[in-house]
């Protein structure tokens, strides 16, 4: 069944979305070195642009009328199957892998993000890296990165996804790593590479194990067997455990957004990135690749609700994430790193909302966050344009005289990102403590609260340390001459300041808070709009009183903040803060745990890299080389070669030695064989009764042995009969070396021979029992 | 006849020829000498394809089959032909020849003829064993291309080619020499039980050793097999042969002759002794979860690129060996798919450092640093290839770890110990696999260009760009549209996982042929042939009662108590 409407070229729209920034890319990557700077960037900036276009197209037009004609669950989606990617096994239990893509009204929102704000980027980008040589390069990897983006949102099944999400991964080492003459800057690039990985496997893992519960990897059969799962749990054996297991899934999976979504414990790469260009933190480190995670927890809405467990774990990491890193923002000097904290803090309240089930407000406040920490990032890029590049805002100040455009809208983000009304962020951001205060999962008790109030305190800290920013860089005096000749940045720079500016001024009208006495469904478009794609079963609401005066907190926590921020920062650098977190002032601790990002690079360093690195060495250098190739391997080979020198020295055609070694030989024989064996005797059954035979051992041994045998088991040599009782001499004896007895003669407890080897030595005596194999001798030596 | 039988025949027939050509010329006409070279193998390779076109995918059992009595005394047949397993893993062969051949116009340039004697020789080894469909040619083919790469490595080898030429020979022939021993105790054993001595591996395969004997068997054939993997920890002659050896030899070495250990497995250990299989299988499994581990670390401890590349391949191996274990087909086809990208990526990578060293003479790390900015078009591919080897999803490497690591991970079918905990082992060599690799590129592409010998190095030549497109497009295309090269393996992959699980069943007791099972069947032959007999359907009466006679004999001197039980019960 293919549908063939909604094609172009006989391939369908979904997946030109994502064929078209791939297309730049081609372009550009491989004609690029040929073509014109504008040819360059005109080619770039088209294909995505036109990827929006066409998104655009698909949301607004088959998709709405889908949406707008559909009740109930699920169904709202345009789906197209490229071709089956990868199928393996016999029919009845085939693995298959589709190419496809899916659009629904959570990866249209997705869609329109990644092209838009694309778009905007790429704009950017002409003018920011105007000077750069490899300017063809950038662009190729910049497409690149929106196309596999695009197929991680679009991709119909985990496996797609994950051709997306280590394309990203690929794109951002790369872009990373884009002034790699800089050592530091290549490492900060293999390092998101590598701890991407990291998630990665985890990632694979969950995948994997998907498979062997659900035996599917497409989202709507996951969805499916999912919401079967809770209900099977006790009918079906297939499904036995089945909440166990999602909760396994959901961990794993959920490691794999920490890594891409840099949450602790791997978050540790993001604020390395910020190597590389402005524009791509803008765009990858802020806007779109790094909320994959969160966009993937979302997809998968209906799996981690079967789990309390699992969305504990993410609302806890979540929360810890915002606290740590808010409190890692605060004594940062460098502009970008700031920024970086601060996305980080962001994506763990979205964790926060996802795991309170708050699926809506998670991506609300992705979409929001996309906004302003783009526009930030760019005005931050304007500014450090505008500075020869420089990003160390204790350098800045007075910025406001000479960039008004940038200013401006960088006001706009950091009231956003404060959470002042009716700034995107403030909807966006109360969606989430709003939720997290209602939250009540399953065993969760006040846990909500908890969070709500960790969350208010991260928040607390967003808007101070972003205002110490916003007054570092724009207020007071000019700090330096970088500053005093600061510029505004052309305007293919600031009409994408501007642009997301609007967007983050009136986005947060999409959702507005869940007031009972405000319902309308024009009030809440986004969770309208994202009901069909996610699981809506967990998502709590308020009182109206409750939301209210949440409101109030959250506008007054922010408008706290910025006054802390600005009553310390107001005027340029504090004295205050600088008094107080001076060597033995009170919070100097604190000030240096914050400047030093409480030491997780170090402690990583000590606890995990060097170990790895010494584990690496040693299995080389001592495994490998010394046990396995020296001992073992060149083990053989030594005893080979010694064994070879040994025969070389005694073959070297000397008659002399030829003779020794006959000699020693014919010695070492004799030797050998006049040893003998330990002396004993053996006995058979013979039709007169038991032959017993003495066997003194081979070769000497035997020649001139004298014996005494002892049958009735007295522990006393046998005498011949008739032999007098006082003769000692050998005749007295019995003394044959072969006799043979009646069974009945011998005695239970053994027979008992002595051997005597000539030349006067000592005689050594063998007690062995007798038993028969027949049962007629068993018998008769029973009845003895 | 089948369709295509002349096929496989001329694709031996043609290396050999171009060797014999080549030696005919004139010794100091060294640009005739490479002409002849590229000329055979890219024919070969051609005509190669010709196996694809008389190939049908549908089908398990073995194709274009050739099969003309050889030693009659002896029993072998010339017989060849191939299955959804071995066609992939010639054509891999037949493509990386005429690459390879290409690479060496300007490393090698002593004793040109000779070289190319030797590598047409090695291919002709190799298809040979690829096809060979009889124990006695393939243990032959086995032993012939050994030759060829001893000579590679010592003639036009490094510092200490004489050193890793012969560990490279010896650690080969003790393992090879074991082969040889249950090839023949194999051989009796079908001869005694059906009085046809025969080399026919197909024949031979439907004998079923005792239980005992099949996993002595297994372990002389795994020893020969994990040796050629190379399965940790029987890998250390690699690194020395690869560090030695011309980018030629480590090319071949890498792309093709290290499948023969997998291959082997799939193709000779497993199939015939089953049951030891099921036994050695833990051990087996375990040794290729720490070969993936293990060799990645040491790879990552390397200051020599080259040698840091062929540790990566005991960990890329290490795969491949799981997913063979996990017998079933996702991990077996991702196993053979691993092969064939790591003979594109590995291959890759060994010619890309060639071109490095060609133009630099050295491979420490640490001489290199900044050569993206040099030679960016070089850089860019090797990224490309680089990353095809870290299993990035869309290029070729991820398919086949994907599946291996899959199939490992619903190896329930298998006698794999805990397998979801041996394929999360495994499954931290995607980790791993990252550090290493990007270590690598990192060290060399990208820093500062700061040592002066960096500072005027050519980028690729054309010459270059001809060897490296191939393989660039391969990664990309096996990466994007895996599903025809795994549907074409389909087919064979099933009838083996079936094959190895019928057999399986099959009791412990005398040899006897499947399907012929002492000592009900025995009975059962002596009175009435069995109607539903697999194997011998057309066997006549007598012969089957000799062989029962035979086989009750054998029992009764082996076990006395459970025949008197079995007269007694049949008594009553």
């Amino acid at each position: 069944m293919t549908d063939t409407s909604l094609q172009f070229a006989g391939i369908p729209l979904v997946a030109w979305v994502a064929a078209l920034p791939l297309l730049g890319a081609f372009i550009n990557l491989l004609f690029g070195r040929a073509m014109s700077r504008s040819m360059v960037h005109v080619v770039a900036v088209a294909s995505v642009a036109a990827a929006f276009g066409v998104a655009a197209y698909l949301v607004f037009g088959p998709l709405l009328t889908q949406f707008r004609a559909h009740e109930g669950e699920g169904g709202v989606e345009i789906s197209r199957t490229l071709w089956t990617w990868i199928e393996v096994g016999p029919a009845d239990s085939v693995f298959k892998v589709d190419l496809a893509f899916r659009l629904d009204t959570l990866s249209g929102v997705m869609v329109l993000i990644i092209t838009g704000v694309g778009t905007l980027i790429h704009l950017y980008s002409t003018g920011y890296m105007s000077e750069e040589p490899r300017y063809a390069a950038y662009f190729g990897y910049l497409n690149l990165f929106t196309g596999a983006m695009l197929i991680l949102v679009l991709g119909a099944n985990l496996p797609v996804m994950f051709i997306g999400w280590e394309g990203v991964g690929l794109c951002s080492f790369l872009l990373i790593g884009f002034w790699f003459e800089n050592e530091s800057y290549a490492t900060a690039g293999r390092k998101a590479f590598v701890v991407n990985r990291i998630g990665d496997f985890a990632f694979l893992l969950g995948m994997f194990l998907l498979w062997w519960v659900t035996k599917s990897l497409d989202f709507n059969d996951i969805r499916e067997v999912a919401q079967q799962g809770s209900s099977q749990l006790t009918s079906d054996p297939h499904f036995m455990g089945f909440d166990r297991w999602a909760t396994i899934i959901c961990v794993l999976l959920f490691i794999g957004a920490c890594g891409k979504s840099a949450q602790v414990p791997l978050y540790v790469w993001l604020p390395d990135a910020m190597a590389g260009p402005t524009p791509v933190s803008a765009l990858i480190h802020a806007a779109t690749m790094v909320t994959a995670g969160v966009y993937m927890v979302c997809r998968l809405s209906f799996l981690f609700s079967l789990s309390t467990t699992a969305m504990l774990i993410v609302a806890t990491v979540g929360t810890i994430t915002a606290l740590a890193a808010a409190f890692m923002a605060f004594a940062q000097t460098d502009l970008k790193k700031v920024l970086a904290y601060s996305t980080v803090s962001q994506l763990g309240f979205m964790f926060v909302a996802a795991g309170t089930g708050n699926w809506v407000a998670a991506i609300f406040h992705l979409g929001t966050h996309a906004f302003f920490k783009a526009g930030l990032f760019l005005g931050a890029g304007s500014v450090m344009h505008g500075m020869n590049g420089s990003g160390d805002i204790t350098r800045m100040g007075g910025l406001r005289k000479h960039m008004k455009t940038t200013r401006a809208t960088f006001l706009i983000y950091c009231l956003a990102i404060a959470g002042i009304f009716p700034f995107a962020g403030f909807f966006s951001k109360d969606e989430i403590l709003g939720g997290a205060w209602a939250a009540h999962l399953e065993g969760w008790g006040a846990y909500g609260k908890v969070l709500f109030v960790a969350l208010s305190l991260a928040a607390l800290g967003t808007a101070f340390y972003m205002w110490r920013l916003y007054f570092l860089v724009f207020s007071g005096e000019e700090r330096s001459e970088d500053a005093k000749h600061a510029h505004e940045s052309p305007w293919t720079m600031t009409v994408p300041l501007v642009v997301l500016a609007a967007l983050t001024a009136v986005a947060g009208f999409l959702a507005f808070p869940h007031l009972h006495s405000l319902d309308s469904k024009y009030l809440h478009l986004l969770s309208g709009w994202l009901e069909p794609a996610v699981d809506g079963a967990t998502e709590a609401h308020n009182a109206d009183g409750t939301t209210y005066l949440l409101l109030a907190i959250a506008l007054g926590i922010g408008a706290l903040g910025i006054g802390i921020a600005y009553s310390l920062y107001g005027r340029g650098p504090s004295a205050k803060v600088a008094g107080w977190t001076a060597e033995g002032e009170p919070l100097h601790e604190a000030y240096e745990a914050s400047k030093n990002k409480l030491w997780v690079d170090e402690i990583y360093e000590v606890i995990f890299l060097k170990p790895f690195r010494f584990l690496a060495r040693f299995l080389f250098e001592f495994v490998d080389r010394f046990v396995i190739d020296t001992i073992l391997v060149g083990g053989w080979a030594f005893l080979v070669g010694l064994f070879s020198r040994l025969m070389r020295w005694v073959q070297n055609g000397q008659v002399q030695r030829y003779i020794v070694g006959m000699v020693v030989g014919a010695a070492a024989i004799f030797f050998f064989v006049s040893r003998g064996h330990s002396p004993t005797f053996s006995y058979k059954e013979v039709p007169a009764g038991v032959e017993l035979r003495a066997e003194p051992g081979e070769g000497l041994a035997g020649v001139g042995a004298t014996y005494q045998w002892d049958l009735d088991g007295d522990g006393q040599p046998d005498r011949k009969p008739g032999a007098k009782p006082d003769a000692t001499d050998a005749a007295a004896f019995v003394s044959d070396p072969v006799l043979t007895v009646k069974a009945g003669d011998l005695a239970a407890s053994g027979v008992t021979l002595w051997i005597k080897p000539p030349g006067g030595k000592k005689a050594v005596s063998v007690t062995r029992a007798i038993q028969f194999d027949s049962p007629e001798r068993a018998a008769a030596e029973g009845g003895k | 006849m089948q369709p295509g039988y002349f096929v496989l025949p001329l694709l031996l027939a043609l290396p050999l020829l171009g060797a014999i050509f080549v030696m005919c010329t004139p010794k100091e006409e060294h640009a005739l000498h490479r002409g002849i070279g590229l000329f055979f193998t890219t024919l070969t390779f051609a005509v190669s394809l010709l196996t694809l076109s008389y190939f049908n995918k549908t089908v398990a059992g073995y194709q274009e089959v050739l099969d003309v009595p050889w030693i009659p005394g002896l029993g072998a047949h010339f017989k060849v032909g191939i299955d959804g397993i071995s066609l992939w893993l010639v054509l891999l062969t037949t493509f990386l020849m005429p690459i390879t051949m290409l690479a060496a116009h300007k490393a090698i340039d002593r004793h040109v003829r000779e070289f190319t004697a030797a590598m047409l020789i090695l291919e002709v080894g190799m298809i040979g064993a690829f096809i060979s469909l009889d124990v006695f040619l393939f243990y032959v083919m086995w032993e012939v291309m050994l030759i060829p790469m001893y000579l590679l490595i010592g003639i036009w080898g490094g510092q200490r080619r004489l050193y890793a030429s012969i560990k490279f020979v010896l650690y080969t022939m003790v393992g090879s020499l074991l082969m040889l021993v249950a090839i023949l105790y194999l051989y009796t054993q079908y001869g005694s039980v059906t009085g046809e001595y025969t080399t026919d591996l197909e024949k031979l395969t439907s004998l079923v050793l005792p239980h005992n004997a099949q996993v002595w068997c297994f372990v002389a054939f795994a020893l020969a097999f994990a040796i050629k993997v190379p399965l940790f920890p029987l890998h250390t002659w690699l690194p020395d042969a690869h560090v030695e050896a011309p980018t030629a030899g480590s090319v071949i070495l890498a792309g093709v002759m290290l499948k023969f250990g997998i291959f082997g497995f799939l193709r000779f250990a497993i199939p015939l002794f089953p049951y030891g299989a099921q036994v050695c299988a833990p051990y087996i499994g375990v040794l290729a979860v720490i070969g993936i581990i293990y060799g990645a670390l040491v790879a990552f401890a390397q200051d020599d690129v080259k040698k840091l590349v062929a540790y990566s391949s005991v960990s890329h191996l290490g795969f491949c060996v799981l997913g063979v274990f996990a017998m079933n087909s996702a991990g077996i086809s991702g196993s053979i798919f691993a092969m064939l990208s790591h003979g594109l990526t590995t291959g890759g990578l060994f010619l890309g450092i060639g071109m490095l060293y060609e133009r630099r003479h050295t491979r420490r790390l640490a001489e290199y640093g900044g050569i993206w900015k040099q030679m960016p078009v070089f850089s860019a591919l090797f990224l490309i290839i680089t990353m095809g080897s870290a299993g990035l999803p869309g290029l070729s490497g991820f398919i086949g770890e994907f599946l291996s690591l899959f199939g490992t991970f619903n190896a329930e079918q298998s006698s794999l110990p805990m397998p979801r905990l041996l394929g999360a082992l495994a499954a931290t060599g995607v980790i791993l696999g990252a550090v290493y690799l990007l270590y690598m590129f990192q060290k060399v592409f990208f820093g500062k260009l700061d040592k002066t010998k960096n500072g005027n190095l050519p980028d690729m030549s054309d010459r270059e760009l001809v060897v490296f497109l191939p393989l660039v497009l391969g990664i990309f295309i096996l990466g994007v549209a895996p599903r025809p090269l795994l549907r074409s393996m389909e087919p064979s992959v099933d009838a083996f996982v079936n094959q190895y699980h019928n057999k399986l069943v099959e009791p412990d007791g005398p040899a006897h042929l499947q399907g012929h099972a002492a000592p009900t069947a025995a009975a059962d032959a002596v009175n009435a042939p069995r109607a539903d007999a697999g194997n011998g359907v057309e066997r006549d009466l007598g012969k089957i009662a000799a062989q029962a006679r035979e086989v009750e004999r054998t029992l009764d001197a082996a076990n006395r108590a459970p025949a008197a039980a079995r007269v007694a019960g049949g008594a009553q």
